[in-house]
């Protein structure tokens, strides 16, 4: 069963707020569900190989060619608050003396 | 133009183009009306440009990227949302001369099986507008059904599109995993996610799969389909073995199973063989379903946090609380609950027992099909347990609406090819005939169902 502090704690985990009224129904739409998926524990699995990807697939050397990636312009295009080559975001942190600006690297991404 | 294209297959509309009756403008505006007076809430985005074409235009699920067009994969998280550029497999078709018609409704990042979870709105059933269409690629199939589409395009991860196209009473098909590229597709549950055809016949959806499958450098785990695809001219089924499964389960609905079991007496009509075949891990596919494909979504989400893309909550507070409202303000109901047990499973101290032992029962299914594949040809089943049901039934009970996906579910878990054809009516709305292979025969499975649709006859258009 998943109770009202383990909702909380996965909903932080996954940088989600939840409403009060999201925590008390989720808590049990949660039990629901896990209770579902763990009647694979009916399974003797022993010895089993888990299966992450289902083609098998050996590596393929491509060249090495250089070709032109997305225009930084381009890229910022779509983001709530381009500035100076960059993503803005509010600040992560605050000091005594004021808040800690966390602008994203120009040069990143 | 003399002919009128409504009633034609999209195979029979480029040919009217191609011996020069009709031109593709033609065809096109013919179309963008049709799509633009959608009544069912099938359409996000309709195209504004004639784009002309040597095919007849696409219908895409939202979440395909389209480059300057609203795409945003039925999430108000990506509302407004043009992307830089074009999926590979939308960029296929554009190359083959199918142009996009429109944007189409889709349960939010294809989660769900009735399009009830659409960021926008329901869709509507043509068949029954008090029903729902099916999902997650819900307005691509009630496009294609009440004929504001001549085929269309959609995703399946597990079931998304066999499982509308079955409500729908047209067909839909999933190629094995790697067929078409994953480039430009808004990711879901990457080891699963697969894009495919929704079409009025067999062979539209084999002539749409040709020109969509490729080996792509921008999508590593795409192969294309080795042999490529034939299209199908089979009239008969002498000598193939089919292997039945799940007429027994619980849940099917009698009208369903009939459909299903007298399509199998027109396998044996056309010389096909039936046997019984036994998957024992499949029933256990929902159960591992549930943790691998929220595990990989809740990875895949995170990056929907405020600061590239979307809209944003809370610009004023501290970095994380902005994270947060952002995504508690864009996501929807079923997207959260995916988040969370996604985000649960692959937690400390619970990782093993549930990403762990799901991937070993994936391990089981695909072992399972290997076996039955030794013996048959090609697994048959339902569809869907039952026909199209009402808008809201299932809203209220999250694990009743993932058991509609209980068919559908182990094939791409599999990684295996498998369409689903109209075979008949149950109660007045369609049921759906699922045909499984083994990876990469999808010219085997589409000549299969291709000599099928002709014996059974299935009249799509829906009574309006």
């Amino acid at each position: 069963m998943i109770d009202r502090d383990e909702v909380l704690h996965v909903a932080r985990l996954a940088r989600l707020r939840v409403s009060d009224e999201e925590v008390e129904r989720l808590a049990p739409e949660l039990s629901k569900i896990l209770g579902h998926v763990e009647t694979m524990n009916e399974l003797d699995l022993d010895g089993v190989e888990p299966t992450s990807h289902v083609v098998d697939l050996t590596n393929v050397l491509g060249d090495d060619a250089p070709r032109p990636s997305l225009p930084r312009d381009k890229a910022l295009e779509q983001a709530p608050d381009a500035a100076d080559g960059g993503f803005r975001v509010p600040a992560a942190a605050s000091t005594r003396l004021g808040r800690v600006r966390a602008d994203s690297h120009p040069g990143a991404g | 133009m003399s002919a009128d294209p409504l009633g034609m297959t999209a195979a029979a509309q480029a040919e009217l183009i191609a011996s020069g009756e009709a031109s593709g403008e033609e065809v096109f505006d013919f179309w963008r009306e049709r799509a633009a007076g959608d009544e069912l809430g099938a359409y996000l985005w309709v195209a504004e440009d004639n784009a002309g074409g040597s095919l007849p235009p696409v219908a895409v699920k939202d979440l395909f990227c389209v480059e300057g067009v609203p795409s945003g994969a039925g999430s108000r998280i990506l509302r407004g949302y043009r992307p830089p550029y074009t999926a590979t497999s939308v960029g296929n078709l554009q190359a083959a001369g199918a142009q996009v018609l429109g944007k189409t409704n889709q349960d939010e990042f294809a989660m769900g099986s009735s399009n009830e979870n659409s960021g926008y709105r329901p869709v509507q059933n043509p068949w029954d507008r008090t029903r729902v269409p099916g999902g997650s690629s819900g307005g691509s199939a009630a496009a294609v059904a009440a004929g504001t589409a001549p085929w269309a395009i959609g995703t399946d991860t597990g079931g998304s599109i066999r499982q509308p196209a079955s409500l729908c009473g047209i067909v839909g098909m999933k190629p094995t995993y790697g067929a078409i590229s994953r480039y430009g597709m808004i990711a879901f549950a990457s080891s699963l996610d697969q894009c495919g055809p929704l079409t009025r016949d067999v062979t539209d959806a084999a002539i749409l799969l040709s020109h969509l499958e490729s080996r792509d450098p921008c999508d590593s785990t795409s192969l294309g389909i080795p042999d490529g695809v034939t299209l199908p001219s089979a009239e008969r089924l002498d000598g193939l073995r089919f292997g039945v499964w799940g007429l027994e389960e619980e849940g099917l609905e009698p009208g369903v199973a009939d459909a299903v079991t007298a399509t199998l007496a027109k396998v044996e009509e056309l010389g096909g063989t039936l046997e019984e075949v036994d998957l024992p891990h499949a029933r256990y596919g929902i159960a591992a379903y549930y943790v691998i494909a929220p595990a990989e979504a809740s990875a895949n989400l995170a990056r929907y946090d405020g600061v590239r893309f979307g809209p944003r909550s809370d610009a004023n507070g501290d970095l994380t609380s902005m994270y947060e409202r952002t995504r508690h303000d864009g996501f929807g109901d079923e997207v959260k609950r995916r988040i969370m047990i996604g985000t649960y499973a692959l937690s400390s101290g619970y990782y093993e027992a549930y990403y762990g032992t799901a991937q070993k029962v994936r391990t089981r299914i695909a072992q399972d099909f290997v076996s039955a594949f030794e013996r048959v040809d090609f697994v048959v089943t339902p569809t869907s347990p039952t026909v199209a049901f009402e808008l809201g039934a299932r809203t209220a009970d999250p694990l009743a609406m993932y058991l509609s996906d209980y068919f559908t579910v182990p094939m791409p878990l599999a990684g295996i090819p498998a369409i689903s054809i109209p075979c008949g009516l149950s109660e007045g709305l369609p049921v759906g005939f699922q045909i499984a292979g083994p990876a990469f025969s999808e010219t085997r499975i589409l000549d299969a169902a291709h000599a099928l649709e002709r014996a059974i006859g299935f009249d799509g258009v829906p009574v309006r």
